[in-house]
């Protein structure tokens, strides 16, 4: 009975979502301004309805309901509770549900803060959100619908993915749904801007924020998707390139460019029509994401199963929504834009250049990941796009990021001049010099990991050492968001380039050396887990504990797992991974990888930068009080 | 200022990122070639299931013949087993037991009928590894020059065989 009633709300939250964008108009139509008033009741209601949707699913799973389709598929009675939870959102139906909530909520949540916005702004964002509510909740009824009842019903469920029973995975889809969805708040804004032809007051002030809100979950999700990548797959790497990491990516460069662009609109304007024009990017590589993961065009480790009638559902909304943004963008955008009114040198200058770097990464990661499908459609054969690529032609783009973010913050408003800067710039490349000759001990790369990542941290410590007497929370926010990108530098340098593995087939009471340090086998045996047998091996390293990599033998669909033993350290990891025993040995495979973990204590203190700043009142208000 | 042309250009780019997007959808990932195929066998030397030789290139030379990759502890195999047993009548083809217990590759064969000229054992992934194989059960065509002349991933199903093995089979014979 509770799963029709989930059913109900969703069909609900559909005609509230409806009724949301609808009203707007009809108000125009009829000449009746007080028909649009319903528009923030309606948010609200249907933000409800889909959480009585979500959560009615959610309690399907926690209950094993296997009449329910999806549950039979997914999940299974032996499963711990926290995976059949997270079971709810582990395929497609369900995550589109939970896709489809955070965007209802994010539109019940913009219609209850109002943020100092006009009436006519507020309405125009809300109805928006309520077309794109409405877009997402018919594709989830017409073509995916969690609440598919099966008879008879099955006794016991096909369980789950084992791979994907771990808590990075209960985890980390949800935090980048919570940021892929939110950059659909700038979304509409940006539309409701070019609908009203004018921001308006509180309008950047509005974007940063929903922005940097989902710029954080972008943030997080995308490290703790790393982070369970690193751990599981046993392959010793973070970041593979992968189509849907790169679709995570991209909404996070855009998000980033936007947070940047929208500040400098926030007391003067100049780039409205840039920062309207990323808004819509945004979310248009949200969508693709969405599109590229569930119409099966692409292969992936991500990939839901693939379904002709979805994949064409999804391209129709994408085109409708995003195709329909950038036509209206095309023909109002002009209107937008004032006088640019900065000079190259300066901080907004700065600004605008790095947003614009930013931008064409994305676009380059954009091309890395369609370029297989538009070759094969273009008849130029199958082709695949790997690491060497995006290493090749995202690294060299991102390195004068880097170092605009040392010396933008340093610079003055609208106008600069070399020969101000030019102590900035010295300490900065000072810095950047004793990073990168420690970097040269182990490469040329390394060098210019670290030495960016030291020039970046000097630009950081000399903005906050000038700043000392006008701290305010959003210029600590942004020094900790950008002294944690300079962290996480020196672990991803770290951790590629003085890294070192060896694999070697070992028995019992062998050993195989590394960097230094010894690796022992001196013990392997069968252990049972709560639904798997796993084969456990211990390793004995010099100078420090044990290391116990598993595999793991599920029996709920039959499947193995690697489990690699990681010790980390600040100084760095240590990795281990086993291989099945045979009576010539087992395959042992170590890694060292120096500063590793600084890339998660770097993420973490870009989030908690964002976090801080999100708390901030604008910049503005705060220096004007204080003078 | 911004001119006013230049608001066309994101719109422009979409629509042909997606009319080239859309021409994929629906279309069936046809199987990765295998950077294999036409190329000799890699060098193997296998023992044999049954009897002293080794399972070797050299030892398959001169007819084309089917090498499938199978295992006792395969679920697929078992649903491949029967269109193997049936295809053995005409063609020749030969196990490579990939992982597996001797005794249990024999009990396997021995209630399930046995459709391999011949078996080579491979516990410890030698042959199967150079073979680029990436499951079981996996199957290789094999030209009578040594060269590899299709691989199919998966199971053999009845279709498959007909259509694109069986012909193949009769035209490098």
């Amino acid at each position: 009975m509770s799963v029709e009633a989930g059913l109900f709300a969703l069909i609900l939250a559909a005609m509230l979502a409806l009724l949301q964008a609808l009203a707007l108009p009809a108000a125009h139509v009829l000449r009746r301004p007080n028909v649009a008033g319903m528009i923030p009741a309606a948010a609200a209601a249907q933000a409800l309805a889909m959480l009585v949707a979500m959560g009615t699913l959610i309690h399907a799973f926690a209950v094993s309901d296997f009449s329910v389709r999806v549950v039979y598929e997914n999940s299974h009675t032996a499963k711990p509770m926290l995976y059949k939870v997270a079971a709810a959102w582990g395929h497609h139906e369900g995550s589109l549900l939970l896709w489809a909530t955070l965007l209802s909520l994010f539109g019940g949540l913009t219609a209850f803060w109002r943020q100092g916005l006009p009436a006519a702004m507020r309405l125009r964002v809300l109805a928006v959100q309520g077309m794109l509510s409405f877009g997402v909740l018919a594709f989830v009824v017409i073509t995916s619908n969690p609440f598919d009842r099966l008879n008879p019903v099955p006794m016991e469920g096909r369980g789950l993915n084992p791979l994907l029973q771990d808590p990075g995975l209960a985890f980390h889809p949800p935090l980048l749904y919570v940021g892929s969805v939110g950059v659909s708040v700038a979304f509409a804004f940006a539309i409701a801007a070019l609908w009203r032809g004018e921001l308006g007051p509180g309008w950047a002030k509005a974007v940063r924020f929903w922005t940097l809100i989902a710029w954080i979950f972008l943030t997080v999700g995308i490290s703790l998707g790393s982070a369970w990548a690193y751990a599981e797959l046993g392959w010793g790497g973070w970041w593979f390139w992968d189509p849907v990491e790169n679709s995570a990516l991209m909404p996070w460069l855009t998000a980033t460019a936007l947070v940047h662009a929208v500040r400098g609109i926030e007391k003067k304007g100049g780039l409205e029509g840039w920062v309207v024009l990323l808004a819509i990017l945004g979310f248009g590589f949200s969508l693709l994401g969405m599109f590229l993961v569930r119409s099966g065009v692409l292969t992936s480790v991500h990939a839901f199963a693939a379904d002709p009638l979805r994949g064409v559902f999804i391209l129709a909304l994408f085109a409708a929504i995003e195709g329909g943004a950038l036509a209206l963008y095309a023909a109002r955008g002009h209107r937008l834009t004032g006088r640019v009114a900065f000079s190259p040198v300066s901080r907004d200058g700065a600004l605008l250049l790095n947003t614009v770097l930013l931008t064409v990464a994305c676009g380059v990661v954009l091309f890395g990941t369609v370029y297989p499908l538009l070759a094969e459609s273009l008849g130029l054969g199958r082709i695949s796009v790997g690491a060497p690529f995006f290493d090749a032609t995202v690294l060299p783009l991102m390195a004068p990021v880097v170092a605009l973010m040392a010396l933008g913050p340093l610079m003055t408003g609208r106008r600069d001049t070399f020969k101000r800067l030019l102590p900035s710039i010295g300490v900065i490349a000072a810095c950047g010099l004793v990073g990168a000759a420690v970097g040269l001990i182990w490469s040329g790369a390394a060098a210019a990991g670290f030495g960016l990542a030291a020039a970046a941290a000097g630009g950081v410590a000399l903005a906050l050492w000038k700043s000392r007497r006008r701290w305010t929370r959003r210029r600590t926010g942004m020094a900790f968001a950008h002294l944690g990108l300079a962290v996480a530098l020196v672990g991803i340098t770290g951790g590629s380039q003085m890294a070192a593995e060896a694999i070697a087939r070992l028995p019992v009471g062998g050993a195989v050396e590394l960097a230094g340090r010894s690796f022992g086998l001196v013990d392997v045996r069968e252990v049972p887990g709560p639904n798997y047998i796993a084969t456990r091996g211990r390793i004995t390293v010099s100078g420090g504990p044990d290391l116990n990599p598993e595999i793991r033998r599920y029996e709920t669909p039959p499947q193995t797992t690697t489990e690699a033993a990681i010790r980390s350290t600040p100084l760095g990891d240590t990795y281990a991974v086993i291989g099945d025993p045979s009576p010539d040995g087992t395959v042992v495979r170590v890694f060292v990888k120096p500063l590793l973990p600084w890339l998660w204590a770097g993420s973490a203190l870009m989030a908690m930068g964002g976090a801080l700043a999100l708390t901030a009142r604008t910049g503005g208000t705060a220096t004007r009080r204080r003078a | 200022m911004i001119r006013r042309w230049t608001t066309w250009v994101p719109l422009l780019a979409f629509a042909i990122l997606l009319g080239l997007v859309a021409m994929r959808i629906g279309k069936t990932e046809p199987p990765l070639p295998s950077p294999l195929i036409g190329k000799p066998l890699p060098a193997f030397s296998l023992p044999l299931l049954d009897g002293d030789g080794k399972l070797t290139p050299a030892s398959l030379k001169g007819r084309a013949v089917v090498l499938n990759v199978f295992g006792s502890w395969c679920v697929a195999c078992v649903e491949e087993h029967p269109v193997l047993l049936e295809a053995s009548k005409s063609a020749e083809i030969v196990g490579i037991a990939w992982r597996d217990d001797p005794a249990k590759t024999r009990a396997w064969l021995e209630r399930r009928g046995n459709p391999y000229a011949m078996v080579g054992l491979d516990p410890d992934s030698r042959a199967v590894i150079d073979l680029g194989v990436t499951g079981a059960p996996e199957s290789f065509v094999i030209a009578p020059d040594g060269r590899i002349a299709l691989k199919i991933t998966g199971i053999v199903t009845r279709e498959i065989w007909l259509n694109r093995i069986a012909p193949l089979l009769e035209k490098l014979q």
